[in-house]
């Protein structure tokens, strides 16, 4: 038998069948949905008179509009309030499972597919939402789509799609003390460019990899979309396993025997070869911070603001300028000189307990500057409440951080929690577009722990030598 | 949905690469549970001043592109966020079709669903369209079938479509349909995976 990739592998065993062109009908394990994209799928599956196919193999969540403030309030926004009414609507009339927004369950989807082993290696998984690439970092074939394939999924539990291209993203050596898998996406799309990923599913392999804990490996897939690619994946291996065992929704007794074993089968064979590769070196990779208005505009913390005269592209050039413009930063400024306003630590990068513990490390005993509002918002209900039993909340609180309820929160600013015009963000969260954190914001995507020492000193510092 | 077969429509200029979903259509226009009316949102950030008012400058304020069912644009348009509201919100505005010279993957795929014919051209047949259409009034007619964008001065550009994609906006079909035609393959599917890999198959309502 030919060697496969681990993609390969998953593609070639969901496809129902193919067009003369080589258009695909891929079978979907498993799809997520959150308020926002579904509501024009169930609408559209509705008014055609169709039902979900398999309504057990899909799992919803509200996330994107929920407030992060006290929930017995309700929702303050009577918009938000009836899309998310709307999906909890859908779902009863489908027959399909819905975490409610006060359920502790609830969280930010790309958070509660995998703590609940809804997320599993070797599945296609669907979401109309682009971070779907998240689950990836569990062996698993998982990527975003638009609502009309939403519908597209409910009823068939299928996909037309072409088949992407593979690149293996090969990280090697030492990541530097107090760097993370945040860094080496940032300096990855720093690397290849927000569209170097169009086209592909990105593996990513090598040392640096493999060592990373399930939740770095999320954070590393999560951002696989800013570099444009379809999808990112992670093979599984013991650590994946052990992640996944004992979950609440993951396969028990002689079913989790069968499928371990499966999963073993599932990285890339040796002999299989990527459409391109591209490497990168630990060693070379600094804490990132961006300073533009795309992830791809990102350096290391000991770097400074690029200056657009010294640019030959004309386009690249344009691009800059304004991107500094509306930064409101000047070529050549260092990064560490970078004043901020507000600091956000989660959202489906960096909100997992992992994050939280190690950001709590460095928030312990520390004060946030009187000049900077920092807030806390954990990626799920389980999230939170495993934090608050470790007394995390308590160093977060007495550090002068806010401690939230779970959701997306300022990651897009949907709900109440925004940015205002011109205001400067140390963000987790894995867009820094214009307007992306409230019109006029401006956001500087970091590490959690970056994050936590910019709240300290109310500008960014080098983490690897902050004491 | 609407065939897309022969297309002659003024052009739009939007001279920037990377333009991402959330220049395209905010977040919160994101909240209705309506595929229309999101006309008002399209590139609302843009549209405005600082103060608030109307930006002249910016080209969807301008008279000359009130009727422009054509957007000319840059590299790796409809970057970020997955969201259908941004082909709805064109649609809405009444494009039918984006030439540029490269798009993110999930807003092409979106655009097929929508009706809306999103063609790639290389960079320098862009570059030829962007110096025509400083001319007031510019046309240009897209043409799905033998593949081609017709410009007023002769030239024609080809480009490149799958065939099943192409054959499905031609004709405007109804994606699910198509799917739902394979049924039979599809309970097949299901049957072996099951006992393949029966772990993938305990539904959630069934627990």
């Amino acid at each position: 038998m030919a060697a496969k990739t681990l993609f390969e592998k998953i593609w070639d065993a969901h496809v129902v069948r193919t067009e003369p062109d080589g258009t695909t009908l891929l079978y979907v394990d498993r799809q997520l949905v959150h308020e926002v994209t579904s509501p024009q799928a169930f609408e559209g599956l509705k008014l055609a008179g169709r039902k979900p196919r398999r309504p057990g193999a899909t799992l919803a969540v509200p996330d994107h509009n929920v407030p992060t403030t006290d929930r017995k309030l309700g929702i303050a926004d009577p918009v938000s309030a009836k899309q998310i009414r709307t999906l909890e609507e859908n779902c009863r009339d489908c027959g399909i499972t819905v975490f409610g927004m006060n359920d502790v369950r609830q969280g930010i989807v790309h958070v509660i597919g995998p703590e609940q082993g809804f997320t599993l290696p070797g599945m296609t998984i669907v979401c109309g939402d682009s971070h779907t690439s998240t689950h990836g970092a569990f062996g698993a074939l998982a990527f975003g789509i638009g609502t009309s394939e939403v519908e597209h999924v409910l009823a068939t539990q299928c996909l037309l799609q072409t088949k992407p291209k593979t690149m293996e993203i090969r990280v090697d050596g030492t990541l530097s003390e107090r760097c993370s898998a945040k860094d080496v996406i940032l300096a990855i799309i720093g690397k290849i460019g927000t569209a170097g990923g169009t086209g592909y599913v990105i593996e990513y392999t090598g040392s640096v990899i493999r060592a990373l804990t399930m939740e770095g490996r999320m954070t590393l897939c999560n951002m696989s979309i800013e570099a444009g690619a379809r999808a990112g994946m992670v093979a599984p291996d013991d650590k994946t396993a052990s992640y996944i065992k004992g979950r609440p929704m993951a396969p028990t007794g002689d079913l989790w025997e069968q499928a371990v074993k499966a999963w073993r089968a599932l990285p890339t064979d040796s002999g299989a070869t990527y459409d391109k590769t591209v490497e990168l070196r630990a060693e070379q990779v600094a804490p990132q911070v961006t300073w533009g208005t795309s992830p791809g505009m990102v350096t290391g913390v000991d770097g400074m603001v690029p200056d657009p005269k010294a640019m030959p592209d004309d386009r690249a050039r344009k691009a800059t300028e304004r991107a500094l413009e509306y930064m409101g930063l000047a070529p050549n400024m260092p990064i560490t000189q970078i004043a901020i306003d507000k600091v956000f630590i989660g959202s489906c990068t960096n909100s997992r307990i992992e994050d939280l513990r190690l950001a709590a490390s460095f928030a312990k005993g520390r004060k946030v500057a009187k000049s900077v509002h920092a807030m806390v918002v954990p990626g799920s209900g389980l999230v939170k409440k495993q934090a608050e039993q470790e007394g995390l909340d308590k160093i977060f609180q007495a550090a002068g951080f806010e401690w939230r309820e779970a959701g997306c929160s300022m990651c897009l600013a949907m709900n109440a929690d925004v940015l205002q015009p011109g205001e400067r963000c140390a963000s987790t969260s894995n867009r820094n577009f214009e307007g992306r954190q409230g019109a006029g914001g401006r956001t500087h995507l970091v590490s959690p722990i970056m994050a936590v020492a910019a709240a300290v000193e109310g500008h960014f510092v080098d983490i690897r030598n902050w004491k | 949905m609407q065939p897309f077969t022969t297309h002659t429509g003024l052009v739009a200029p939007l001279d920037r690469v990377n333009v991402d979903t959330d220049q395209i259509i905010p977040k919160q226009f994101l909240k209705t549970i309506k595929r229309t009316g999101l006309r008002e949102g399209l590139f609302y950030d843009w549209r405005k001043r600082k103060d608030g008012s109307p930006d002249p400058d910016f080209f969807l304020n301008q008279p000359r592109y009130q009727r422009a069912t054509i957007l000319l644009t840059r590299d790796n348009f409809g970057c970020g966020s997955s969201r259908e509201h941004a082909p709805w919100a064109l649609l809405d505005q009444g494009f039918r079709c984006v030439i540029a010279p490269s798009y993110a993957d999930i807003f092409y795929n979106n655009c097929f669903q929508n009706g809306i014919l999103p063609v790639v051209l290389k960079t320098d047949e862009v570059q030829a369209l962007f110096k025509g259409v400083s001319k007031e009034g510019y046309a240009l007619t897209v043409d799905l079938a033998s593949q081609t964008v017709a410009t007023p001065d002769g030239a024609t550009y080809r480009f490149d479509i799958d065939p099943f994609r192409k054959d499905c906006l031609y004709k405007g079909l109804d994606a699910i349909g198509l799917s739902l035609r394979h049924d039979s393959a599809i309970a097949a599917y299901e049957k072996r995976r099951k006992t393949e890999a029966p772990w993938l198959f305990t539904d959630l309502a069934a627990r």
